[in-house]
């Protein structure tokens, strides 16, 4: 049992903190979140071909790094604390872990090998519109025509939806409900039938999109797995996602808590710091408590989705580890941001400081693949039903 | 990152675990699931003799090294240990007071003699111990201590006068540790000593404390004219607090993951009594109980981060540690609040009159106790950002 980074996770950690604090300043945040597609294809380009972050878990086989879910997660971890405006997310986290789960060889063999040369983006897309991030949220269909696939239908809150290039889709049987009849789908974005849209949020750091399918033809090759057997699939891919946004809630608590400590030891008042006061100090050692916790509960789902992608004796602990980490992760970044905006007081209310930036992404991440009451029911369903 | 136990490690387990199944019958049977924290008081002299027994398997003190007559295990094997201990329902150990705090100090800051004198009564469990640290003045200011120790000449031992509170254990125990002002001027943490002194002398009177729960496991101690061997002074005298603070540092060990098994027996309690009265169907209790649930699964990764050593962010400083004491006191505490509100209006009746408390009963009121001793939680915030965080001190009120 080692419960700690090695050496060299330590220094993918160490090497990605320093890259991103260069390339994702305040400034750079601000000016990738006003364009429409929310990242600076120069700056993806750079992490494409100096980093090859897109690669990191890709199995060597196919092109990538072939490192584990630790590295991802700590990378991870380290965009969210500076708030790295780039298709990641949903590139990586979202559609390699797609590919991974229920890609056949011949669809990892291609689009893993284009994700990770850096010249394709992708993003998955699921929720018609539902609060839950879960099986009836699927309301787009699909059905046989011959021997090809007819999708229609639409999906909200699709990350990067309007500029991946690379779609992978849950669509239900017509007729079906719950976790019955869903499939899943890969298709390229500009495929005739499908209509993309920006949808302008209030978070601007991360985008979003809906996706209308009408009359969407697909070939026999773009079905990944077996045909109304997608659920267990997805359930997996979203269990692998949520923990590494997770990560990247983590990121962004240390980040308000080194914020606020910052802030509140040059704020002077009654000719003291702030940071002196005991009403700010105790603020600040319940953020420090909640930020290591939600870090402890990080590495360790890390670990249980590096065993769910690649086998061994904690795999079977994917959903639980993944609704424990997405939970807490999720009240702790949101309360961090809250108690943050408060003790940097007035300023924290304006648009010039930071501090609104992590506000809003904590909500956003907060309540995308399920916000904490909702993976709460879920631990509570496999604990009293 | 590894989360696994190597096959050596999981045979051990096997055997802890069997030897408890194999001993923990019979006239060990009652104590199962009894005498923890807030429930200290029940089968005292029960669990002396279950003490010795745990001697004879040789499991106690796992952690010592053998030279000092323990088992020499492995940091792995300890938390093994630990967890197998609390799943099998072991009583709460009589001797954990000598076994994590005097032992280990008396190892890490005593003579030859005090080691020979000492150790082997802990190992075989004959010898018990209790802390003489909080006094009525010095509760979160532990260093405002006023007992005091004088040294006799003439008789060549120490003399100590004053008053210890919150000592639990103290009226089953052979032994106490004390900090007591050698220099008589001396204030704050100068000037201290740290004494081993015998409990049963005319000099010592100890007197229970009535708790909230109507039971007493907390005493208070007096010392009038009290004496101390001049060889029972651990480090020199005014070192008493470097001593006393080397201790704090072993009271974060592995037996945490032993706590954490007692928490989840307590939470398993309430899953079940959950699904039996139907609280089980509340949303509102269904959130509260996957959160406790959710939480503690985060303790244990907590834990495990702490025994492997490493901070998350910077590897200097381990913030994990730092904030576990808030962390799980203030979980356990609404553990006890969640306990009574699955009860509902049941969680009023006792077991008994006149005043017999259920095991979650008087979970809920003794975890009030949790956010208040070792540090209450407003020391540990102060703690946390002192030290975590590097935010300033509070100045200091003027000495009255």
């Amino acid at each position: 049992m080692e419960f700690a980074f090695t050496q060299e996770q330590d220094m993918i950690r160490e090497t990605a903190a320093a890259f991103l604090a260069e390339v994702s300043d305040s400034a750079a945040i601000r000016r990738a979140m006003v364009t429409e597609t929310g990242y600076d294809p120069q700056l993806w380009s750079r992490i494409c071909t100096e980093m090859y972050w897109q690669a990191i878990h890709v199995p060597e086989a196919s092109g990538g790094m072939g490192l584990g879910y630790v590295e991802l997660v700590a990378t991870m971890e380290q965009m969210g604390r500076s708030l790295l405006c780039s298709p990641f997310f949903a590139t990586v986290c979202l559609a390699v872990n797609a590919l991974r789960v229920a890609g056949n060889e011949a669809q990892q063999a291609y689009w893993l090998g284009q994700i990770c040369e850096g010249s394709v983006t992708a993003t998955l897309a699921f929720n018609g519109g539902s609060r839950h991030a879960d099986a009836e949220a699927i309301t787009a269909t699909w059905q046989r025509d011959g021997d090809r696939y007819v999708l229609n239908g639409d999906y909200r809150y699709v990350i990067d939806g309007h500029s991946a290039d690379l779609l992978i889709v849950a669509a239900r049987a017509e007729g079906t409900s719950g976790a019955e009849g869903i499939s899943l789908f890969l298709l390229p974005a500009h495929t005739v039938g499908v209509t993309r849209a920006w949808l302008p949020t209030m978070d601007q750091t991360r985008k979003q999109a809906t996706v209308h399918m009408s009359g969407v033809m697909l070939a026999q090759d773009a079905l990944m797995g077996a045909p109304g057997q997608g659920w267990e699939s997805l359930a997996k891919i979203i269990d692998l996602a949520a923990i590494a946004l997770a990560a990247e809630q983590v990121g962004g608590c240390q980040q308000l808590l080194d914020m606020t400590v910052a802030y509140t030891s040059e704020r002077v008042q009654f000719n003291r710091t702030i940071a002196s006061y005991q009403a700010v100090k105790h603020k600040a050692a319940d953020m420090m408590l909640q930020t290591e916790v939600a870090r402890s509960a990080i590495y360790y789902a890390a670990c249980v989705a590096q065993e769910a992608l690649e086998g061994g004796p904690l795999a079977g602990e994917l959903s639980e580890a993944a609704s424990v980490a997405k939970s807490y992760c999720s009240d702790a970044y949101f309360s961090l941001a809250g108690d943050s905006l408060q003790l940097f007081g007035g300023v924290g209310f304006t648009w010039e400081y930071d501090v609104h930036l992590y506000f809003k992404r904590a909500k956003s991440s907060e309540q995308l693949l399920g916000n904490g009451a909702l993976h709460r029911e879920r631990l509570a369903s496999a604990l009293l039903d | 990152m590894k989360l696994s136990f190597s096959p050596e490690d999981e045979q051990f387990r096997q055997e802890v675990a069997a030897w408890l199944q194999q001993n923990l019958t019979g006239e060990f049977e009652k104590l199962r699931y009894r005498g923890g924290p807030g429930d200290e008081h029940m089968f005292p002299e029960e669990r002396k003799v279950w003490e010795r027994k745990l001697a004879e398997g040789g499991w106690t003190c796992v952690g010592w090294a053998k030279e000092y007559g323990g088992r020499g295990c492995s940091i792995e094997q300890q938390v093994i240990f630990f967890e197998e201990y609390a799943r099998a329902g072991a009583p709460g150990r009589v001797g954990h007071i000598g076994e994590g705090l005097a032992g280990p100090t008396i190892i890490a800051f005593g003579t030859q003699e005090q080691k020979e004198k000492y150790l082997p009564g802990i190992v075989a469990g004959t010898q018990l111990w209790c802390q003489g640290y909080s006094e009525p003045s010095a509760g979160s200011d532990l260093a405002n201590v006023k007992t005091k120790a004088r040294f006799d000449e003439a008789r060549g031992k120490w003399i100590i006068n004053g008053q210890k509170v919150w000592t639990s254990l103290a009226h089953e125990s052979e032994y106490c540790f004390v900090i007591a002002r050698t220099e008589p001027d001396s204030v704050a943490h100068k000037g201290l000593g740290f004494f081993l002194i015998e409990m049963d002398q005319p000099g010592i009177e100890v007197r229970p404390i009535e708790q909230i729960t109507g039971t007493s496991e907390f005493n208070e101690v007096f010392f009038d004219d009290a004496v101390c061997d001049a060889g029972d002074i651990v480090g020199a005298p005014g070192d008493g607090w470097k001593v006393a603070m080397g201790l704090l540092g072993f009271e974060r060990g592995v037996s945490t993951l032993g706590q954490q098994m007692q928490f989840q027996n307590e939470l398993d309690e309430i899953v079940r009594l959950a699904k039996s009265n139907g609280a089980a169907q509340d949303p509102v209790i269904r959130q509260r109980i996957a959160g406790a649930h959710a939480e503690l699964k985060i303790m244990r990764y907590n834990s495990m981060r702490i025994l492997s050593g490493q901070s998350g962010s910077d590897g200097a400083l381990q913030k994990e540690a730092l904030i576990y004491k808030l962390f799980w006191s203030t979980w356990h505490r609404s553990l006890g609040e969640l306990a009574m509100d699955v009860l509902g209006p049941e969680c009023e009746i006792l077991e008994d009159g006149p005043y017999e408390l259920s095991r979650l009963q008087s979970m809920y009121l003794f975890v009030r106790a949790d956010t208040i001793y070792g540090g209450t939680n407003q020391i540990q915030r102060n703690i946390i950002a002192e030290r975590g965080l590097g935010m300033p001190r509070e100045p200091k009120g003027a000495a009255k």
